[in-house]
């Protein structure tokens, strides 16, 4: 049996070995779904790490950048916007690519799930720094008065009284941004980090049957769809209890 | 591994140049789609019958919350299956990123309506216009002005997300890249090229609406 490449062999053999009928594509053989649940199972898995990890650095890149972007330094804030306007503008697909094909030409070379994580990251942490600036922005001026005439620091400011409100803002935007990524996610199955869509992909030129397979995969993407919807709803609640 | 000036120039450049045509293409195509289609949904969505808005409202969030690459994927392989028709990926690429979009577009055409006064409504209505006259003279030239710039907006996102086409085998600006690199073995200077190309675009397009969100000038009232 060809291909699978970078899937578990026992999962693949499992899946595609003895597959009947598969010459006639025409006829729907019962146990497709049996028989590539599992491998689409193991895709699950890689999908929702890359979702986790590169959801937790873009948030964390995302705050690192919108701080920076507000810096008192203009050097800070130059630097800061250039990089966000770098990644903004330029297409996700061409950042996987650019570090996938082109860094280790240069000399660079890092493992291929690096490369997803790294691209995700840069990308969605960009758009998060302007959830991020806009929501700082968004809160009134007075705040920042009321805590400078209580004498506080700049860090105690900005940790006590300021983000504590800028994060309610920014709930519902990083809840976007989250199923964005979410979907983000698929194209790393275009360098060959083997995903869901990876898996399916790789199904779909060994035993065919695409409208069974693809619909199993829009599937699976729309549960991680709804779970996160749910899971942000649920944070904007518990956020704004006891606030009007 | 260093970067080849003449490569870059007499090879990479003219080639790139040559296909940008199709990138604009596939993106005003997609464009034109889900403007279309996104102004329909938005209006199925808005309606009183349930069996017709809940649906509406199921796809959209279904298309929503499922990866457009995926999309394509369905489109360009399920559909000459399921409906025995088969799609050049430029057709594949406009209807899958144009129904993706019109999802979106149709969020903010919601928004646009929801912002027409409520006595607009009632001195149509006062006026004896037919639902077709009130939509067509009163409603939207009202609602489409202020969402203008966040049309423009999904205008430059959809641009970016064009390099998806090349995974259904489109020579777009990321196919040709890829295309020259798998020639010559020189990825850097393609994918850098794409990379700058793609900033310069979306950058000076997003500068255009900008002003353009000046020139309406929509806090006027």
């Amino acid at each position: 049996m060809t291909g699978g490449e970078g899937i578990p062999p026992a999962l693949w053999n499992k899946a595609t070995s003895d597959f009947p009928c598969t010459e006639r594509k025409d006829v729907i053989p019962i146990d497709v779904y049996s028989r590539v649940l599992p491998l689409l199972l193991d895709g699950f898995v890689v999908t929702i790490q890359l979702v986790i990890f590169a959801g937790f650095l873009s948030f964390v890149m995302s705050f690192v950048g919108g701080l920076a972007r507000l810096s008192r330094f203009a050097p800070v804030r130059w630097v800061a916007g250039f990089i966000i306007e770098f990644f903004r503008g330029t297409s996700l697909l061409v950042q996987l690519f650019w570090l996938y094909y082109a860094l280790p030409l240069l000399g660079v070379t890092l493992p291929t799930g690096l490369v997803g994580i790294v691209a995700l990251m840069l990308n969605y942490g960009s758009y998060g720094s302007e959830i991020v600036r806009s929501s700082i922005l968004a809160i009134p001026k007075g705040q920042t008065e009321a805590a400078i005439a209580l004498n506080m620091t700049p860090f105690q400011r900005m940790k006590s009284i300021i983000l504590p409100q800028a994060f309610r803002i920014m709930l519902p935007s990083f809840g976007n941004l989250m199923i964005e990524l979410m979907k983000g996610t698929a194209l790393v199955a275009l360098i060959t980090i083997p995903d869901m869509t990876y898996y399916i992909k790789e199904a779909r030129n060994t035993i065919g049957h695409d409208t069974q397979l693809f619909s199993m995969l829009l599937v699976a993407y729309f549960i991680i769809g709804i779970a996160l919807t749910m899971l942000f709803r649920w944070l904007e609640r518990k956020f704004s209890a006891g606030r009007v | 591994m260093v970067w080849k000036w003449d490569f870059t120039f007499n090879e990479v450049i003219p080639r790139l140049l040559e296909v940008i045509e199709v990138t604009i293409n596939a993106t005003l195509g997609a464009f034109a789609f889900a403007v279309m289609v996104g102004l329909v949904l938005a209006l199925l969505r808005r309606s009183d019958r349930k069996w017709i808005s809940w649906p509406t409202y199921g796809f959209i969030e279904f298309i929503r919350l499922t990866p457009p690459l995926v999309q394509l994927f369905f489109i360009f392989f399920v559909f000459p299956h399921l409906f025995g028709l088969t799609l050049s990926p430029m057709v594949a690429g406009i209807l899958g990123l144009g129904i993706h979009y019109s999802t979106y577009l149709s969020e903010v055409y919601r928004a646009g309506i929801e912002s027409v006064p409520k006595g607009q409504w009632e001195a149509a209505t006062a006026l004896n216009f037919s639902p077709l006259q009130k939509w067509k003279s009163v409603i939207l030239p009202q609602a489409i002005r202020p969402i203008l710039p966040v049309m423009g907006n999904y205008l430059i996102v959809l641009f970016k997300e064009t390099p998806l086409l090349s995974a259904i085998g489109l020579m777009e600006l990321v196919g040709m890249a890829k295309g020259i690199g798998a020639e010559t073995f020189r990825y850097t200077e393609p994918f850098t090229i794409v990379g700058i190309l793609f900033l310069i675009l979306s950058y000076s397009a997003s500068l255009l609406v900008k002003r353009m969100e000046l020139k309406l000038d929509l806090n006027r009232r």
